[in-house]
């Protein structure tokens, strides 16, 4: 059985990370290879390891009707939304459409859960104190229904959580609901932010680095945690025809492995990539450049590494930016799919970050270094604990048509 | 928003009152089947998988095995969608009080229990499926909005799809807050197909929730947990037809209309 998905135009997007807030700080961090990490001054215990922290998430401040929403997770969700216009492009998109016809789907793997911790930290006879005593804060869903609050959005509203894989995921809810005409447009994205659950839970499955991490380096040492926001706007792209940047799909698939680690074997990675294949109607010769997922866990890169070499053809160039960014969780989808959208508007390939001396098992797909060369289509990967993944595929509106 | 058309070819139940639907038809009747205990039997799971995994996986897992096998569907190739308002609420209550006492003691199996998506992992783990996977929620609408997920991978895509809602008990200071008392989850194969059977007619609408009298006490299991939405819609199933308006979003309700044909 095969089903084909209509392309949809991205006609907005916009990341704030470690590395800045908003693209022009992001395509400057990639040109330069800046990283934003640095050594970790957030956890509420000390623990030796680096983090991608987003710089002034601490002064951000709702609006005073959303002050109920108020927690780390969506004021930098609200940070996000102010860079590149994005705000005024959604608002934009619902006058357009209307507040009906219009989605949100967003990908978080913690939402606000560091208020919770906060709340714990800080109990009120086995309560949580009066200021941190606000239930929608403390729900998996805070994330979306603030930003469907702030944003007035009355359409279908949901959070999507499958960890590493969630706001790569909300591109192929999005094409769905926009493809059966449920909806006439989607803002996709998600946030996650730093919080002790992740940092000390990875460190507990040891897969901290205490340094900088180090993807697809022959002695990396493990992931370095981030948070990020960001959004995209898709609409039709009969309504959006000068849009310059497409998506042609997301593949989906499950590891069917293990609840921490990928399946060495791929089979799972693949299969999504072959999804996304069939349903956008191209192949692994068409695909100019891949935003891996590159953790710089020991696993995830040996897999994605082996799976690059089997896959794809010499031409295509590889790279993972999580040394820049951090490992944005949740985040890390829509993060990494800004960064694909970039290399294909500006015609780079980002380098691989943080590696100095490459895994033997990486092949001559690693771009090292950042290059310059046009890109056609650029795929971002995903893949999240629970075995879940996902793989996005861009392109350039105007690339030849043979590619297609 | 246009109307959508799935079938329905399996649905599970589980909560403590209920042990499955045969169950909960039986109670619809008046009759009083035997109450399920405490645990779910979750017997898609190895030994070794079902002693680390939560209440609220073996719920979720539970659930999905029973509408799996009414449907006859096999699992390798079911795309699943799960849905839960809370996710575990009690990982979730030990976790901030390790890292409030001891950070670096947490468990890193806890840990990775504590995803939103635990239960589609060890799902997928459990039947070997590599098909799609994912996690959602919605808040109160967790089960409108799960249904709505799962019916349009359905139609859009063109293929059988899972869906499971669960949530259970939260326990601690965060369950003093969320006030989520009871543990339910349910499952539902859709298929795209209509030729015969029990169809779902979805539907936007601007109408406030609603639906048929339900017995008082599934009220209050309705009132006690979010998942629990999904009682009207199991009951219509049960009764063999009817309509009610669930929550799908905080401003979308949708009218979901069941029909029978043979």
């Amino acid at each position: 059985m095969r089903v084909t998905t209509l392309p949809l135009a991205v006609s907005a997007y916009t990341a704030t990370s470690a590395l800045g807030v908003g693209l022009d700080a992001h395509l400057e961090a990639l040109r330069q290879q800046y990283s934003g990490l640095r050594p970790n001054d957030f956890s509420s215990a000390p623990l030796p390891c680096w983090i991608g922290r987003v710089v002034g998430v601490e002064e951000v401040a709702l609006p005073s009707n959303h002050a109920e929403w108020d927690c780390r997770n969506n004021r930098l969700a609200w940070l996000g939304l102010q860079q590149d216009e994005f705000f005024a492009q959604a608002h934009a998109a619902r006058e357009r459409y209307g507040a009906a016809r219009l989605a949100l789907l967003l990908g978080t793997s913690t939402a606000s859960i560091g208020a919770t911790e906060e709340g714990y930290r800080r109990l009120d006879n086995e309560r949580l104190p009066p200021d941190l005593h606000r239930t929608h804060i403390h729900t998996p869903h805070s994330l979306t229904a603030f930003v469907a609050a702030a944003l007035d959005i009355k359409g279908p509203c949901l959070t999507i959580s499958t960890a590493c894989s969630s706001s790569a995921k909300v591109f192929a809810s999005a094409q769905r609901l926009i493809g059966l005409g449920l909806v006439d447009a989607a803002i996709v994205g998600g946030v996650d932010s730093l919080c002790d659950s992740t940092l000390f839970g990875f460190n507990a499955l040891e897969l901290v680095s205490p340094e900088p991490c180090r993807p697809f380096d022959a002695a990396r040492r493990g992931i370095s945690i981030g948070e990020a926001a960001g959004f995209a706007l898709l609409e039709r792209i009969d309504a959006q025809t000068h849009a310059p940047l497409h998506l042609l799909g997301c593949g989906e698939s499950s590891d069917a492995h293990h609840m921490s680690t990928p399946d060495p074997s791929g089979i799972g990675a693949e299969l999504a990539l072959r999804d996304v294949f069939d349903r956008a109607d191209f192949d692994a010769a068409h695909v100019d450049y891949i935003n891996l997922h590159g953790t710089a866990s020991q696993k995830n890169d040996a897999m994605e590494a082996a799976l690059v070499a089997r896959m794809f053809p010499p031409r295509t160039r590889v790279s993972s930016t999580k040394g820049l960014t951090g490992h944005t969780l949740g985040a890390a989808g829509i993060v990494e799919a800004v960064v694909t959208l970039l290399a294909l508007r500006d015609g780079f390939v980002p380098g691989n970050a943080g590696a100095s001396e490459p895994d033997p098992a990486c092949s001559e797909h690693f771009a090292w270094h950042n290059e310059t060369r046009p890109l056609q289509v650029a795929l971002s990967h995903s893949f999240g604990f629970g075995g879940s993944n996902a793989c996005l595929a861009f392109a350039r509106a105007d690339r030849d048509p043979c590619t297609r | 928003m246009h109307t959508l058309t799935v079938q329905v070819e399996g649905i599970g139940v589980w909560s403590p009152q209920l042990a499955d639907f045969s169950a909960l038809r039986r109670l619809l009747a008046g009759e009083a089947p035997a109450v399920s205990g405490m645990r779910p039997a979750a017997a898609a799971l190895s030994p070794n998988e079902r002693r680390r995994a939560p209440e609220s996986v073996l719920v979720a897992i539970e659930a999905a095995s029973q509408a799996t096998a009414m449907s006859g569907r096999t699992m390798e190739n079911l795309a699943c969608v799960f849905a839960s308002a809370y996710g575990d609420q009690a990982t979730t209550d030990y976790l901030c009080r390790v890292l409030a006492r001891v950070p670096t003691e947490l468990s890193p199996t806890r840990f990775h229990n504590a995803v939103h998506n635990a239960s589609a992992g060890y799902w997928t783990i459990a039947t070997d499926c590599r098909a799609p996977s994912s996690a959602i929620c919605a808040g109160d609408a967790s089960f409108g909005a799960g249904l709505l997920e799962a019916a349009v991978l359905a139609c859009a895509d063109n293929r059988p799809v899972l869906l499971v809602c669960s949530d259970t008990a939260g326990i601690g200071p965060l369950g003093e807050l969320i006030g989520c008392t009871g543990t339910f989850g349910c499952a539902l194969v859709l298929s795209p197909s209509a030729s015969a059977g029990a169809r779902l007619r979805l539907a936007a609408t601007t109408s406030p929730p609603r639906h048929p009298p339900l017995p008082a006490e599934w009220v209050a299991w309705m009132q006690g947990n979010p998942s629990a939405a999904g009682l009207p819609l199991l009951a219509m199933l049960a009764q063999g037809g009817g309509d009610c308006v669930l929550a799908a979003a905080d401003h979308l309700r949708l009218h979901v209309h069941m029909e029978t044909s043979a």
